[in-house]
């Protein structure tokens, strides 16, 4: 079981409090309208999955609440940064690096 | 003679205290503190159970948790335990033992010929033989392969012990308390910080218990190690836990121990629960698992009397038992010699040490000298006798060229071996960390430490005594060091004597014997030999991982623990590879066999999930009602009268409701208060529907998609003021709803002063409905115009009930005139008791989930996840109308446009009727063309709802089929096993089309 | 020590009565959910008479009433069952058309009062997270999990503990909470 840290309660909880949403940093088009069924799709369904260092959405559902974002290599499952919601994404090149990937 | 391999004195057991059991109904005594196989021993029984594959007799290896011969099954209260290590089992007064995988009786094992047909079971046996017919594999031969395969019997009963859980945290924890373990236990706590010790044994002290060639501090090693358990006792921040095995390492420290708390008594008290899983966070792990002798390759090196040199130490210092009389000790390194020698000076005939070592050293061979002790150097065992145990083996001397030459036979009740030392990595290997190859020890050693853990003493190549108490203390301090930040100088208490040994060997040893017809064993439990693991390598399997599927070498109990090294070195010769090149196979979690019990812990029974009930649960429980399990809920199903069975109960129930009046406990719906400024633009967003022009005091359908475009929720929604909506949602949507809300309030538009608040819990809700709902509620409603014109159909107001608040919904469910009277949730008892005590006197009738269903979908209402499954849109389900055409946008207004959405050809909600009107269709049968189609056409649709409807008269159905509103009046088929049903196809609705009755 | 906020329900039997540790059903009592931005924030400390707590993971308590950290934005609001109303209409006033949602959820949930010797060993049977007092200490307040309920923690004193559960999870809540106890009066 995972430990993290929430970036709003300060404190690092076991992962049983949080839920994993996904990839991060996928907004909702300003005008869904405007967008071609491709795009549409792509917004839908297409994610990076990457192995290695992904940034991801995560709640913590059972504690404050919040939804707020982190870095996790998902080989290694370790946390490289957390970050509160509406915060820019981290340079996930840079952290890769110095996780020693 | 009772115990006559019992030593005169000696050992940690209190002879005081004698202890009777029986093993397979043999009554036998031991003392207080023997484990049951040391108690055998004692006795001077060595066989002790059947082998997986040959059923060869077999009989005590070890001393530890790698046992792989002594599995016995363990009775109490009339119901057994099987597969327990003898070597683990603690002894209590009237044990009850039995030996395993024999029929019928241990000494005559007719699963014996298995043996005698060996040619017949090479590696890969399985996956050779059984390959054909396919058809075979159900019938034939997994049945029979079963029955004769398996070690113990699973228990019948259901299991009557308790379990238990705790979350634990500390600093340090300590796994081993050998040496090196209480050191670093020692080490650490003196820092103040939180120490976890835990050891599978139920005495603290590991090695130091059999050792006593050495002393500590001045002291002997057992009684050092009993002062310093009680000084770690006495200390507030160390947690002592022994009988407690760490089983397994996750991520970030998080190691899982199973703690074993009553297995020992005999008769324990049945408020102690038999096991407990400590889910253990740990800042610093120090692993001081320790190391285990590993055995010797040689023919026929199974026979019982056959043991590990160090078990025989063990069983002789610790617990004051002579492994045999007379003992020949085989060996390829110094430590077991101590063994021999510890041995002699109880008085037992050593028969010879035979060395596989040319040269020995010089100290060794002036002790044995001095005990009149046959040394034979270059000389292997060739060859083993006695069937039930050993009874002599024959020598053999290797020349430098490698060939053996008899050298002799040599008579022995006893054989001890001991080829090296392996250390015990396996937790270690958990935590993710990879192990190295030392070519100096010749063995795999931690490497790199991905996590904020340690290895200490013996597990990490270490020996010594002296050596392993300053690598414990070293650990014990930094761990702590790095958990806390403090540090505290501990001094270290000192060793003598207990020197690191040296040698060892790897892979099988050389015979003059026929190869085609020895039997060296590599993996005692699962009967692999090195003929088994060459013949998977001339048979191609290259890779380690692929031998070990393929001989199911180191799959047993104790995941290769002492037949993984051997293994190796003979795939490593046979390969023409260097050994590290070979590879090493995954350790997993478990480390050893761990309980079910203590997974489930105390989630069994009634608190394997919560159990949520409603307002009305005690009076449905009064009132003889089935419930029916929703989610986490228990809901009133329906409530049989005078043996009605459900067909009858609902019928009446449906009927009564459209005549009279019918109470309902929708307490379970998921309620949401949306409150703040933007309150309506928020539902215009989340929901289909528009909002904003909603006065408050309206109710609205509401139906939610995502943003794919399909039917995720529905629900009625009241405005209770301008900034405050009253969400319903349904029940097994609540959660999901809510979170689905808090997800774009937070992520997408932040911006809005809106906020959402779970009140399903704040309201229980009484529905009451039917032509006289009104005159039933009215008596105790205040503050509410209750008349058609004051609040019509989906209205909602805020009055009392019973002088209690309330906020009172008129919806409908049913197609008739309907209340949901909502109060907080602690007076809802008191407002069902009330309203089934009014609908008495007004003749009408409480109904469950199964009524309601009916007469919802007698009106053709649908229900999320029912009719819908996730890949329908509102116009699938005719319920365009429920779309706010002249909004820019709303989750899944886009998706709706996606080109698979508007197609053609999509399934549509239908109403089915089937042409004899009493048979009820299955739902989800599938609905065709034709009453026969073709194999391979794929259905029309399938049908969704299905029942017998009182108000229809017939049967009626609910479907999902493909262009179904084009297809009304139309006849389709349902396929079913005993040929096809017709239906008509019509509009989904059976019951008051025009909707008159809402109204009222 | 007790809060004044928690009194046990006379009404109920205690779940627990051991010397290592008791569990007693609390008596109703009035409760908000309180979400708001900055100035409604401002607004409803006057209706309190003191400060929303912005240290996660805190309450402030005074004159009988007691808020509660549970999110950035988000407190739960105490006060004795008879003054609920009150503080709800303080509230409303207080706060005008600052943009917030008050909502009453006095209903939603209920409270067991744990204390004891044993009271951090009993609550860790079930809640993953470290209670001992240097890493949860006295005031502190989160929701969490037990076992597979949520839960609401507060730790109102050394050896003493409230857990908030919504209504129709409360058996299972104290009933798995009575269960491993059971050891305690093993002889
Ligand atoms: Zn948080």
């Amino acid at each position: 079981m995972l430990l993290i840290e929430c970036p709003y309660c300060g404190v690092e909880r076991p992962e049983l409090e949080f839920r994993c949403g996904g990839e991060a940093h996928i907004a909702r088009p300003e005008d869904p309208s405007g967008k071609t069924d491709e795009e549409w799709a792509e917004f839908l369904y297409m994610r990076t999955n990457t192995k290695g260092v992904y940034a991801e959405r995560w709640r913590h559902i059972h504690g404050c609440g919040r939804f707020f974002n982190a870095v996790r290599d998902t080989v290694s499952d370790k946390f490289l940064k957390i970050y509160k919601a509406g915060e820019p994404m981290p340079d996930l090149a840079s952290l890769a690096k110095e996780a020693g990937k | 003679m009772s115990q006559p391999y019992r030593t005169e004195k000696g050992g940690q057991i209190d002879r005081d205290r004698k202890i009777s059991f029986t093993f397979d109904g043999e009554r036998m005594e031991g003392y207080e503190c023997d484990t049951l196989a040391s108690a055998l021993l004692a006795n001077g029984v060595h066989l002790v159970g059947r082998s997986f594959k040959y059923h060869r007799p077999r009989g005590i290896l070890t001393a530890g948790s790698e046992e792989p011969n002594a599995l016995v099954g363990i009775y109490r209260k009339g119901d057994q335990t099987p597969n327990l290590r003898a070597t683990q089992v603690e002894l209590y007064d009237g044990l009850e033992a039995i030996s395993q995988n024999r029929f019928p009786s241990l000494s005559f094992d007719i699963g014996a010929v298995n043996d005698l047909l060996s040619p017949l079971f090479p590696s890969g046996f399985y996956y050779k033989t059984f390959m054909w017919p396919k058809a075979f594999w159900d019938r034939v031969y997994e049945p029979v392969i079963r029955a004769a395969a398996g070690l113990g019997k699973p228990p019948k009963n259901p299991d009557h012990d308790r379990y238990a859980n705790l979350y634990a945290h500390c600093d340090v924890l300590v796994i081993g308390a050998g040496p090196a373990g209480l050191a670093a236990a020692l080490a650490a706590s003196e820092t103040g910080a939180r120490v976890i010790l835990c050891d599978e044994q139920a005495s603290l002290g590991g090695s130091l218990l059999s050792e006593t060639t050495a002393t500590i501090d001045g002291k002997q090693p057992a009684d050092w190690a009993e002062d310093t358990v009680a000084d770690l006792a006495a200390r507030d921040n160390v947690t002592l836990l022994p009988r407690t095995t760490a089983f397994g390492y996750y991520a970030q420290n998080f190691v899982a121990l199973a703690e074993r708390v009553t297995d020992h008594m005999a008769d324990p008290d049945p408020a102690l629960p038999r096991e407990r899983l400590w889910q253990v966070r740990a800042k610093e792990v120090v692993i001081a698992a320790g190391s285990i002798e590993r055995p010797m390759v040689f023919p026929e090196n199974d026979r019982p009397g056959i043991l590990m040199a160090g078990a025989a130490r063990t069983y002789l210092n610790r617990y004051g038992v002579k492994a045999g009389q007379k003992v020949l000790v085989a060996t390829a390194c110094d430590t077991a010699w101590q063994a021999a020698f510890d041995l002699a000076d109880n008085g037992v005939e050593i028969a010879a040490i035979a060395d596989t070592r040319k040269i020995v050293p010089e100290a060794l061979m002036t002790i044995a000298e001095a005990r009149n002790i046959k040394v034979r150097t270059g000389c292997v065992v060739t060859a083993t006798q006695g069937r039930k145990r050993v009874s002599g083996a024959l020598l053999g001397h290797v020349s430098s060229t490698g060939a053996v030459s008899s050298a002799g036979d040599v008579a022995c009740d006893a054989l001890l071996m001991s080829g090296g030392w392996t250390p015990t990595v396996s937790l270690y290997s958990q935590s993710r960390g990879k192990v190295v190859w030392d070519e100096a020890s010749g063995n795999f050693l931690p490497g790199a430490h991905p996590q904020n853990e340690r290895s200490a003493g013996a597990c990490r190549g270490l020996y010594g005594l002296n050596a392993v108490l300053e690598d414990g203390y070293a650990a014990g301090e930094d761990a702590a060091k790095s958990a806390t930040g403090k540090s505290a100088k501990c001094t270290y208490a000192v060793a003598t004597g207990a020197h690191a040994g040296e040698g060892g060997t790897l892979g099988d040893l050389p015979n003059d014997r026929d190869a085609s017809r020895v039997k060296a064993f590599v993996d005692y439990q699962n009967d692999v030999t090195a003929k088994d693991v060459k013949l998977a390598v001339r048979e191609g399997m290259h890779s380690i991982e692929h031998i070990k599927r393929y001989t199911t070498t180191g799959m047993a109990t104790d995941q290769g623990r002492l037949s993984n090294m051997n293994a190796l070195a003979i795939a490593s010769t046979a390969l023409d590879k260097p050994l590290p090149q070979v590879g090493l196979t995954t350790f997993r979690q478990p480390f050893t066999p761990t309980s079910f019990g203590t997974f489930a812990t105390s989630s069994r029974g009634d608190f394997f999930d919560p159990v949520r009930k409603t307002p009305s649960h005690q009076w449905a429980v009064d009132n003889d009602v089935v419930f029916e399990d929703v989610g986490q809920w228990k809901r009133s199903r329906y409530f049989p009268k005078d043996g009605e069975d459900m067909h009858g109960a609902v019928a009446r129930e449906c009927q009564v409701v459209r005549e009279k009046v019918g109470l309902f406990d929708g307490s379970t719906l998921g309620k949401i208060e949306v409150v703040g400024p933007d309150a309506a633009e928020f539902l215009e967003r989340m929901y289909t529907n528009p909002w904003k022009g909603l006065k408050p005091g309206r109710c609205r359908y509401g139906l939610m998609l995502n943003d794919a475009g399909f039917i995720i929720d529905d629900g009625v929604i009241g405005r209770i003021a301008e900034d405050r909506f009253h969400v319903t949602t349904t029940t097994g949507g609540a959660a999901h709803v809510f979170a689905t809300m808090e997800d774009y309030l937070q992520t997408e538009w932040p911006d809005l002063d809106v906020w959402v608040t779970s009140t399903t819990e704040q309201y229980a809700v009484i529905a009451l409905q039917g032509p006289l709902a009104r005159d039933a509620i009215a008596p105790f409603i205040s503050g509410i115009d209750l008349s058609p014109d004051a609040f019509p159909h989906m209205s909602v107001a805020t009055g009392t009930f019973s002088g209690v608040p309330c906020r009172l919904f008129r919806i409908s469910f049913t197609g008739e005139i309907g209340f949901e009277i909502n109060v907080p949730r602690r007076h809802g008892t008191m407002v069902w008791d009330t309203m089934a005590a009014e609908i008495e006197k007004l003749g009408g009738v409480v109904y469950g989930t199964e009524t309601m269903h009916v007469l919802r979908a007698e009106k053709g209402y649908i229900i999320v996840g029912q009719e819908t499954d996730g890949t329908v849109t509102p116009d699938d389900v005719g319920m365009s109308w429920a779309i706010g055409k002249k909004k820019k946008d709303f989750v899944g207004k886009r998706g709706l446009a996606r080109p698979d959405l508007i197609a053609e050809g999509r399934k549509q909600l239908v109403g089915l009727l089937t042409k004899d009107p009493r048979i009820v269709l299955e739902e989800g049968a599938q609905v065709t063309k034709v009453p026969d189609p073709a194999k391979g056409t794929s259905a029309e649709g399938h049908v969704t709802s299905a029942y017998h409807s009182p108000a229809a008269g017939r049967s009626i159905a609910l479907a999902m089929v493909k262009d179904g509103r084009a297809l009304h009046g139309k006849t389709l088929y349902i396929p079913m096993p005993g040929g096809a049903i017709e239906v008509e196809v019509t509009e989904p609705v059976f019951v008051d089309k025009e909707g008159g009755r809402l109204n009222g | 020590m007790a809060n004044p906020l928690y009194q046990p329900d006379a009404a109920e039997e205690p779940v627990l009565s051991l010397p290592a540790i008791s569990m007693l059903k609390a008596a109703p009592l009035g409760r908000f959910s309180f979400r708001g931005r900055k100035a409604a924030q401002d607004a409803a400390a006057k209706a309190l008479g003191f400060d929303l707590p912005q240290q996660p993971l805190t309450a402030a308590e005074s004159s009988g009433k007691a808020a509660l950290w549970l999110g950035p934005d988000e407190w739960l609001l105490l006060a004795p069952e008879d003054d609920t109303e009150a503080l709800q209409a303080a509230m409303t006033q207080a706060i005008g058309d600052a943009p917030h949602a008050l909502v009453d959820i006095s209903h939603r949930q209920e409270a067991l009062i744990v204390t004891g010797d044993k009271a951090e060993w009993l609550l860790n049977s079930g809640i993953p997270i470290d209670l001992d007092v240097s890493a949860f200490p006295v005031g502190m307040v989160t929701r969490t999990l037990f076992h597979k309920a949520p839960v609401m923690l507060w730790r109102i004193g050394d050896d003493s503990f409230v857990v908030e559960a919504w209504g129709s999870f409360m058996d299972y809540v104290a009933g798995l909470l009575a269960e491993p106890a059971t050891e305690l009066q093993a002889a």
